[in-house]
């Protein structure tokens, strides 16, 4: 197939960027979209053009590394699916596809297509986690986790930290991603000790970077994962409760 | 040179944790005088630094990736080994070890594979205490699935993202050190080589990503957890930027590299499409506990599969290994794979696949259940081909996965540069020629959580009251230069092709050659033209752009040079090793059916290599391997 591409080329963080056309010639329907963009990339070495710079790893939707803007949407057109599982089959020829990098205040540009999304880490820093040092633990069938509270669990630990939320938000907020880590680990019991103190430090940290969120839901349709908007208000309900917990009476259950 | 593998004396029960009390310890205090250095951030590299963290080290952690949490362990799916047996179906620590050695084919260090499996159980524990979602029974307690290699169900699992998910628990563990401020993260840098003091590694030398910076970093000790370098075979299931370089840069300052031939092609991926593939992508292997395996009878046949009759279709695994059928180990099931599509009878429009069916599974089950055990999988599957497994069976074929080779170490995870240490699959340790499936998970965490944190006070305890190497120390301006000069050499080549172009070619040699299959001549014919290329790359390969930027033409310039060295060694380790054993299969070494054929008299043996230099034969320097618990065999799967 053939198609043509409008990216979106910035050579560093503060230098003016602008959208440069493309042609695509040639173009296989089984390539998936991150392959199209390799030959482009191959071609214009060949004409002494640097390439384009994108961001991806794993190419199978895991890792979360890659992330464009394809014609407006965060990883494209197909609902449930990173960029890199996006194949050219989902195009028609004669296309002409317009490719931005996140579009966010809280993922500053590094090169053309490519942001940095560190602000996600400090988030994680902040209270993502449940303190186990190594090797204090018991034995894990003490643990009983019932199982619709671990496939609830499971369902948002499935974020692959891409960042689409928040390129896909009007308000550029971060909800559904600290959401997503916050519900995973506050549904277990594992996560009960320090559910409070993590929901409002994770909560507190996001501000820092992000816009409000306004319910928009345009982050649950972007989502690679299919991560539901329900995590959100299960976020902030745990949030509000946070304020007024009495911490000493966390042994009690709630 | 002699080399030692520092295994403790007595029973092989007793070793790790006689081992444990006789290494010399570092008192809580002072550990915080100390700086250790970890490279890569994977299930090894992650759980490493945080554990060292929490006990009161000054950890450094630099990674390539712009996350901690996007390394490539990210990517395993099907689930992790321990012997709980919660399922009370004859586990234990001594039949997992069993396993393992066996399924290695007898290429692997005993002791070490022990220690593997004893401290598997804790692992589950501590995962497990993180928060890790993994799959739970109805009673609230962890549910288990079977796995290729075992007649036990060990593995846990976490749907199809069990990888990601221990990933994300090591991350989160380090992420609270870095906020606690016992470890620093450098993302976006990349590890370009290690420097060496007086016969130590002293620190390593890094370029940041973005800006282009080399640097100096210096500590006590390093730790490189740096994955494998199936990626050589360019089409592989590794993410895009994994690399051989940190191990390889180690290997040519004096750390030997060990059984570079082995390396592991997993029998269900999705088979190559078209030629402008990136990669290929892995079904997780644990579909094979309820899909079955089978080609048309007939070579040529046309029909699609659903129209083909019981009496047409070969269940080759099944037919042949009545005893383990689909679940095989994974070495066999490749060969297989790979005999039937040379025969002419593979499937899907190139003829490069077999079929993975779950029509019967499907019929026993229902659907439900199979969409809740593999859903992800299935929406995976459909998304690449465009093709609907629920109703037509999965095409499936090998592809390189996992390099059981690797970076030689002792039993402290030591290797033969004193304080340079290797972990998780940038090692070579504990799977021998062959790795089972559900088992990199598990000794990428071993290493991390529970064995490098006791081994490496051993070394870090006489260095007490001693300073790092200050980074303005000759050596380090020294090994900056080198690296800077290499950078520049790489730009300023200017040649008519491509860093990809240059790849595609050598994974097409190693893919030939060095494969699944491999033999005298071919081997012969590799070491011939994995040099020739390697100069062509030297006088025309094509680096745009500058150093002093965002620059990822320039990345996989310096990683694929390396891969150009690291694909000889391959080829010279397997022409070395004159038998068949696991994933290496050497065809003029095998039983009249065809089988893999040992030969434990002239290759019982870990073959570490000692660089001489780019295009020079390297030494061999042998470890002999003993068994003194599992009686070597044939093994055998019928």
């Amino acid at each position: 197939m053939n198609i043509t591409l409008r990216v979106w080329r910035q050579d560093t963080p503060d230098a003016p960027g602008r959208f440069v056309e493309y042609d695509a010639p040639d173009i296989e329907s089984h390539a998936s979209f991150l392959e199209m963009l390799d030959v482009v990339n191959e071609r214009l070495t060949d004409k002494g053009e640097e390439p384009i710079a994108f961001d991806s790893d794993c190419r199978e939707g895991i890792c979360g590394m890659c992330g464009l803007m394809i014609n407006g949407l965060a990883h494209g057109p197909q609902q449930g699916t990173a960029t890199c599982q996006l194949h050219m089959r989902k195009f028609k020829d004669g296309d002409v596809i317009t490719i931005e990098p996140w579009r966010a205040a809280g993922f500053p540009i590094i090169r053309d297509l490519v942001v940095d999304r560190s602000s996600f880490d400090r988030i994680i820093e902040a209270g993502g986690y449940i303190t186990v040092p190594t090797g204090s633990a018991p034995d894990a069938n003490l643990i009983l986790v019932p199982k619709p509270a671990a496939d609830a669990a499971m369902d948002a630990a499935a974020c692959i930290g891409c960042g689409a939320c928040v390129a896909s938000c009007p308000n550029g907020a971060a909800q559904l991603f600290v959401a997503a880590k916050v519900a995973n680990l506050n549904l277990l019991p594992q996560g009960q000790p320090e559910r409070w103190t993590r929901v409002e430090a994770m909560v507190d940290e996001m501000e820092k970077y992000f816009g409000s969120c306004t319910n928009h839901g345009e982050c649950e349709a972007a989502c690679p994962k299919r991560i539901s908007i329900d995590f959100i208000a299960m976020m902030n309900k745990d949030y509000i409760k946070a304020k007024f917990k009495n911490r000493r009476m966390a042994g009690q259950g709630s | 040179m002699q080399l030692d593998a520092k295994i403790p004396e007595g029973p092989i029960q007793d070793k790790w944790d006689s081992h444990k009390f006789n290494v010399k310890l570092v008192n809580p205090a002072n550990k915080r005088k100390y700086e250790i250095l970890v490279i890569g951030t994977g299930l090894a590299g992650a759980s490493a630094a945080a554990t060292l963290g929490e006990l009161g080290y000054n950890v450094t952690v630099i990674t390539y990736h712009d996350s901690p949490r996007r390394a490539h362990s990210i990517a395993a799916q099907g689930g992790i080994n321990a012997t709980k047996n919660y399922h009370g179906d004859g586990d234990s620590v001594y039949r997992l070890f069993y396993d393992t050695v066996k399924g290695g084919d007898y290429r692997s260090r005993e002791a070490n594979v022990y220690r593997l499996a004893e401290v598997s159980s804790d692992i589950i524990d501590q995962c497990t205490a993180q928060g890790i979602p993994f799959a739970r029974e109805y009673g609230g307690l962890l549910d288990n699935r079977s796995f290729g290699g075992a007649q036990v169900s060990r593995t846990f699992y976490a749907r199809g993202q069990t990888g990601q998910q221990l990933l994300l628990g090591a991350y989160q563990a380090l992420a609270r050190q870095i906020k606690l401020g016992k470890v620093k993260l450098h993302a976006r840098t990349e590890m370009l080589d290690v420097v060496i003091h007086e016969g130590r590694a002293v620190g390593v030398i890094t370029r940041d990503l973005v800006t282009g910076e080399i640097r100096a970093h210096s500590a006590h000790a390093v730790v490189l957890a740096t994955g494998g370098y199936a990626n050589a075979y360019y089409l592989s299931t590794m993410a895009m930027a994994s690399n051989a370089t940190a191990a390889w840069r180690a290997h040519r300052k004096g750390a030997l590299f060990a059984n570079a031939s082995f390396t592991q092609i997993h029998p269900t991926c999705i088979p190559q499409s078209d030629d402008t593939q990136s990669k290929l992508t892995l079904m997780s292997e644990s579909l094979r506990n309820d899909g079955r395996i089978w080609v048309p009878k007939n070579v040529g046949e046309e029909r699609p599969p659903g129209q083909i009759p019981m009496e047409d279709r070969d269940y080759y695994l099944e037919r042949k290994y009545p005893a383990f059928g689909n679940l095989v180990p994974r070495d066999v099931a490749s060969r297989n794979a790979m005999t039937v599509v040379e025969e002419g009878r593979g499937v899907g429009p190139r003829k490069n696949g077999v079929y993975l069916d779950f029509a019967e599974s499907i019929d026993r089950l229902g659907k439900a259940v199979i969409e809740e055990r593999y859903g992800n999988l299935f929406e995976m599957y459909e998304r690449i081909t465009d093709e609907n497994p629920y109703d037509v069976p999965m095409r499936i074929y090998p592809a390189p996965h996992y390099t059981m080779g690797g970076l030689w170490v002792d039993y402290n995870l030591m290797t033969t540069i004193p304080g340079l240490y290797s972990i998780g699959e940038s090692n070579f340790s504990d799977h021998g020629a062959n790795r089972l499936g559900a088992s990199a998970l598990m000794q990428g965490l071993a290493d991390g959580y529970f064995v490098l944190p006791y081994t490496i006070s051993d070394y870090l305890a006489p260095l007490l009251g001693t300073q790092p190497v200050p980074t303005d120390h000759q050596v380090f301006a020294e090994a900056t230069q080198e690296v800077d000069d290499r950078v520049h050499r790489l730009l300023s080549v200017n040649g008519s092709r491509t860093v990809d172009w240059f790849h595609r070619k050598l994974g097409k040699i190693l893919e030939t050659h060095v494969g699944m299959s491999r033999n005298e001549q071919g081997l012969q014919k590799a070491l011939r033209e994995i040099p020739a290329l390697r100069e062509e790359y030297h006088k025309d390969v094509r680096v745009l752009g500058e150093n002093e930027s965002f620059n990822q033409s320039l990345e996989k310039a310096g990683r694929v040079e390396d891969f150009f060295e690291l694909a000889e060694l391959m080829a010279l380790d397997a022409l070395n090793r004159r038998e068949s054993c696991g994933g290496h299969f050497r065809e003029e070494s095998q039983t009249p059916e065809g089988e893999a054929l040992r030969n434990d008299d002239d290759y019982a043996y870990v073959a570490a290599w000692d660089f001489t230099g780019v295009g020079e034969t390297p030494n061999l320097i042998k470890e002999p391997l003993e068994f003194e618990y599992v009686a070597l065999a044939q093994r055998s799967y019928k």
